[in-house]
């Protein structure tokens, strides 16, 4: 029988300045394990299945909180929490979508605490992995999700390998809409990483979400100014109304001119591939275009074309394309 | 290994200190250390909302959130909301509108509600429900639920004070 709720001891440390976090992950590295809002970590420590020896609280990092204009756009700290994302005047005016896609995260409670960061970085929530089962992800031989009993109607329809688990995240789609670029700080300085090369899939590494290393810190997110007051959709399907993680979800971002024409769209979808997933047919398909009803219809449907059905998320297809059709005929209405 | 440490915070307007383990969490502290039993661990995962717990005025679920975490804030619990005998507008109302059948949930939803109508003290029915989607209530006294807010509200603009 499994010990729940009965969190084993660590070290904590907590340092005021990204220097000092970088300086301690360098010195703890695989040991180390960095907490901000504390919603995925302790879920993952009461259950007692990650037993990191030293935990790293971000917290008190001031300098990774707030949202900055700058001139290229705006400059989100990794650490600002969801809620002051949906409430950022500079962000409801011109970045609406991440208000939206903020808004709809989990529950007031998760938005007050959990950070952009954290949602950015959160681990799969495949139950056989959160289980603690022996997989892939978790560094085993095998998957129970994809077998003649397991229960995968939350899986993937795309680029699975071995490992079948989702994006869970709802702002990660967002990002690659807006051309997100990540700020990744370590030991040997920063690097600025694309939103659509931040996440990986299983084929590159299939124990991590994200190409950070264990000593690396992710401290901001820089938006474009080329996508500031673009037209915007954001929709999330749930079981659940409220905190449940999306089944799809969507981001689109349209630039039309003066007559509705589409000049330039992103369109980026999540809850259906390990990583969030661009959907250039949409995008080209509207580009050049007056987008209707019967535009939009045969952007969704293409969007779906070589998607791999487990035996129990088929539906996860019309809803996406349900998803992609109007996230482009109503970002662009 | 595990070295606990002293903490400072404000609790319900009193300024207290606690030695805290770093693996403790606030609702465990609050109890432990406080004998404040209002927010309580229910689901343990941030589903249900039973341990909300006000920090710097924000709810928070006090089962995920360490208790390091509160070094330095403003902590307020339910135990926290009278002034002497004088109930909260919130606690008020939801005694009124009967808000509640086993009560085990009612703590999380009036501070929930407190901090609603602190940032929207006239909120409408949609707002109401999105700040309170992170609550479960098991005996579905939802609809009492939602009058008890307008009610608060509407106790609150009364009497500005409050």
């Amino acid at each position: 029988m499994m010990i729940k709720d009965v969190i084993p001891g660590f070290e904590l440390f907590r340092p005021r300045t990204v220097a000092d976090a970088v300086t301690l992950l360098d010195q703890h590295k695989k040991d180390a394990w960095k907490i901000a809002g504390g919603n995925d970590s302790l879920s993952w420590f009461k259950d007692r299945l990650k037993r990191p020896k030293v935990v790293i609280d971000l917290t008190g990092i001031a300098e990774m909180k707030g949202v900055k204009e700058t001139a290229d756009g705006i400059e989100i700290g990794a650490l600002t929490t969801l809620t002051d994302i949906e409430n950022s005047a500079v962000i409801r005016k011109s970045y609406r979508l991440i208000a939206d896609a903020a808004s709809k995260v989990a529950s007031p409670q998760i938005r007050n605490v959990g950070s952009i960061g954290g949602n950015l970085a959160q681990d799969a929530r495949c139950w056989y992995y959160r289980t603690g089962l022996p997989c892939y992800r978790a560094g085993g031989n095998a998957c129970f999700a994809d077998t003649p009993e397991g229960q995968n109607r939350e899986h993937a329809l795309f680029d699975a390998n071995r490992c079948v688990a989702v994006s869970p995240s709802d702002i990660a789609p967002v990002m690659i809409a807006l051309d997100a670029k990540m700020v990744i700080r370590g030991a040997k300085g920063e690097r600025v990483v694309a939103a659509e090369d931040f996440f990986v899939g299983p084929r590159i590494d299939i124990t991590h979400m994200t190409q950070m290393q264990p000593e690396e810190l992710l401290v901001a997110i820089r938006i474009p100014k080329a996508w500031a007051g673009a037209r915007f959709y954001f929709e999330k399907v749930t079981d659940r109304n409220a905190w449940d993680f999306p089944l799809v979800n969507v981001a689109a971002a349209l630039r039309t001119d003066a007559g509705g024409v589409v000049q330039e769209a992103r369109v980026a979808i999540g809850g259906v591939a390990c990583t969030p997933r661009r959907i250039g047919v949409a995008e080209e398909t509207i580009k050049g275009k007056k987008v209707d009803q019967d535009l939009a219809q045969l952007a969704g449907q293409s969007s779906t074309r070589g998607a791999r059905p487990l035996n129990y998320n088929h539906f996860k297809i019309p809803l996406m394309a349900n998803l992609v059709m109007r996230g482009v005929r109503d970002a662009a209405s | 290994m595990t070295t606990a440490r002293t903490i400072a915070f404000t609790l319900n307007g009193a300024s207290v200190g606690a030695d805290v383990k770093p693996h403790e969490n606030l609702v465990e502290l609050l109890q432990a250390q406080f004998g404040l039993t209002g927010a309580r661990e229910s689901c343990g995962q941030g589903m249900c909302g039973c341990c909300t717990v006000l920090v710097n005025g924000r709810a928070v679920s006090g089962c995920l959130y360490l208790a390091s975490f509160a070094d330095g804030a403003e902590v307020t619990t339910v135990e926290g909301l009278a002034s002497g005998d004088a109930l909260d507008p919130v606690q008020d109302a939801f005694i009124e509108t009967a808000a509640f059948q086993c009560g085990y949930c009612t703590p999380g939803f009036i501070l929930m509600a407190k901090q609603l109508l602190d940032e929207h003290p006239d909120p409408d029915d949609s707002m109401i429900r999105h700040y309170l989607s992170g609550n479960l209530c098991r005996c579905a006294s939802y609809p009492q639920i939602v009058e008890a807010v307008r009610s608060a509200a509407r106790r609150r603009l009364r009497r500005p004070s409050a």
